[in-house]
């Protein structure tokens, strides 16, 4: 199995390939616009500020061909900074456009709890989810962020609260996102990438 | 369903071995880090710190090594400091596979350097560590492993600490390091009410029920030792189900 890991500058994708590593893929890290659309599957983790993510997409030249090969299909999981940007626009970055695949706008948690949201925290399923799939509902998920997506958008089918309700794993054909960081999260995180890459295979 | 507390392992390493001392001093070897950071990614560990107590210059390639030896081994978030001074130094660290960066001494003499971190990084991944000591009413920082004092006033400088960027405070109680007598709770409490960031209290840990007061009555978001769960006193999956029984929450994998 083949999973293309876009590295695009400002993340540290070391961790992420390590677990896919684990989990017996073939890691093809790239910021190369034209291996993004022959990937069989897209990963693009993110930390750090939404506006290097945007930039960097756009300074290489990726935001197009991930465009491209998403909409023809080709399964694409976003982790953190990478499921946010799937939205239209970041309030972190409110100057610059998401990659509007999904609609809604990712917004700062409340300042009524210690921000950034870090730790170890349980998601609470909405519907059946396929990355989810055999994990327990008691497993608790790595969270490292101080934004978020609202909860109640199409796409989301489990959600977490600190302060509020909020997108923690997301849905729709062959777009996923998650919140937290799965390449953190142990046995459950592990699982959860394996669930990916068999949905992508 | 709310956020877990944390239980941290610390490795304090002289470069490349894990090595131990009571308040900073008179150290002894400890293990191999990459061993340790194993058996407690196993064990339930939610989060690793990886310190380079020597600090020295030429030790750098030699730690970063040991930070790419411990990352290979972990599933759970590592945070790895010591000796610091500058973005390029974070780079470094980064690169090897630390998903946060402690920074102590440095950023005291330069605050600025958690500014430029947070900017680079994310406030997520900047770790400021303090290390205080008790002056009356007050806590005092002290720098270089606790050796050296500061007039500086440890809850003001986790406040600015705070506003320059850093995401998470790492406390660390002078008086209580290596004591194994408990944690300092008023100290961790008066900081972690103080700020709007997660702490980590260390310095003092032995008993479960010292993990269960810095929880409830020092109000800390994380917990970190070293020794008693390198030497068995402790284990974190015992640690974390007496925790649990008494009504913390905390994360027990399966």
């Amino acid at each position: 199995m083949i999973a293309t890991l876009i590295d695009y500058g400002a993340g540290n994708v070391t961790s992420v390939e390590r677990a896919l590593r684990r989990l017996g893929a073939d890691v093809r890290t790239t910021n190369q616009p034209e291996e993004l659309t022959t990937a069989p599957c897209l990963i693009l983790p993110g930390v750090g500020h939404c506006s290097a993510l945007l930039h960097s997409l756009d300074n290489h030249g990726l935001r197009t061909p991930l465009l491209t090969a998403i909409s023809r299909g080709t399964p694409f999981l976003g982790i953190c900074l990478g499921l946010q940007v799937l939205y239209q626009s970041s309030a972190e970055a409110p100057e610059l456009c998401g990659l509007g695949l999904l609609r809604g706008h990712v917004e700062q948690l409340p300042g009524n709890v210690k921000l950034p949201h870090m730790g170890w925290n349980q998601v609470q399923p909405l519907r059946d989810s396929r990355l989810l799939d055999g994990i327990g509902a008691d497993e608790y998920f790595y969270f490292a962020h101080s934004y978020a997506a609202s909860a109640d958008g199409p796409a989301t089918v489990a959600t977490c609260k600190h302060g509020r309700e909020f997108t923690a794993v997301l849905e729709t054909e062959r777009i996923f996102g998650v919140q937290f960081h799965p390449e953190k999260s142990g046995a459950a995180g592990a699982k959860l990438l394996d669930n990916f890459l068999r949905m992508a295979g | 369903m709310s956020l877990a507390h944390r239980i941290i392992p610390c490795l304090d390493t002289d470069g490349s071995r894990v090595v131990k001392g009571v308040h900073f001093e008179g150290l002894r070897d400890a293990g191999d880090p990459a061993e340790l950071a194993a058996r407690y990614n196993d064990e339930g560990a939610d989060e690793l710190v990886v310190l380079d107590i020597a600090a020295a210059r030429d030790s750098r390639p030699t730690f970063l090594e040991t930070i790419r030896r411990v990352a290979e081994q972990l599933s759970i978030p590592l945070a790895a400091g010591g000796g610091i001074r500058s973005l390029e130094d974070a780079r470094g660290v980064v690169r090897a596979g630390s998903d946060k960066i402690t920074v102590n001494t440095a950023a005291v003499e330069r605050p600025e350097l958690i500014r430029d971190l947070s900017g680079e990084f994310g406030a997520q991944a900047v770790v400021l560590a303090i290390d205080g000591r008790r002056e009356e009413n007050t806590w005092q920082v002290r720098v270089r492993g606790g050796r050296v004092a500061t007039s500086w006033n440890a809850l003001d400088w986790a406040q600015r600490g705070v506003e320059l960027g850093a995401g998470e405070i790492l406390l660390t109680s002078v008086d209580r390091d290596g004591t194994q007598s408990g944690f300092d709770l008023a100290f961790t409490a008066a900081i972690s009410r103080a700020v709007s960031v997660p702490v980590i209290a260390s310095g003092g840990a032995k008993l479960p029920q010292h993990f269960f007061e810095v929880f409830t009555e020092g109000a800390a978001d994380a917990a970190l030792a070293a020794s008693i769960f390198h030497d068995n006193v402790q284990s974190i999956r015992g640690l974390k189900e007496f925790l649990r029984t008494n009504g913390v929450e905390v994360r027990l994998p399966c």
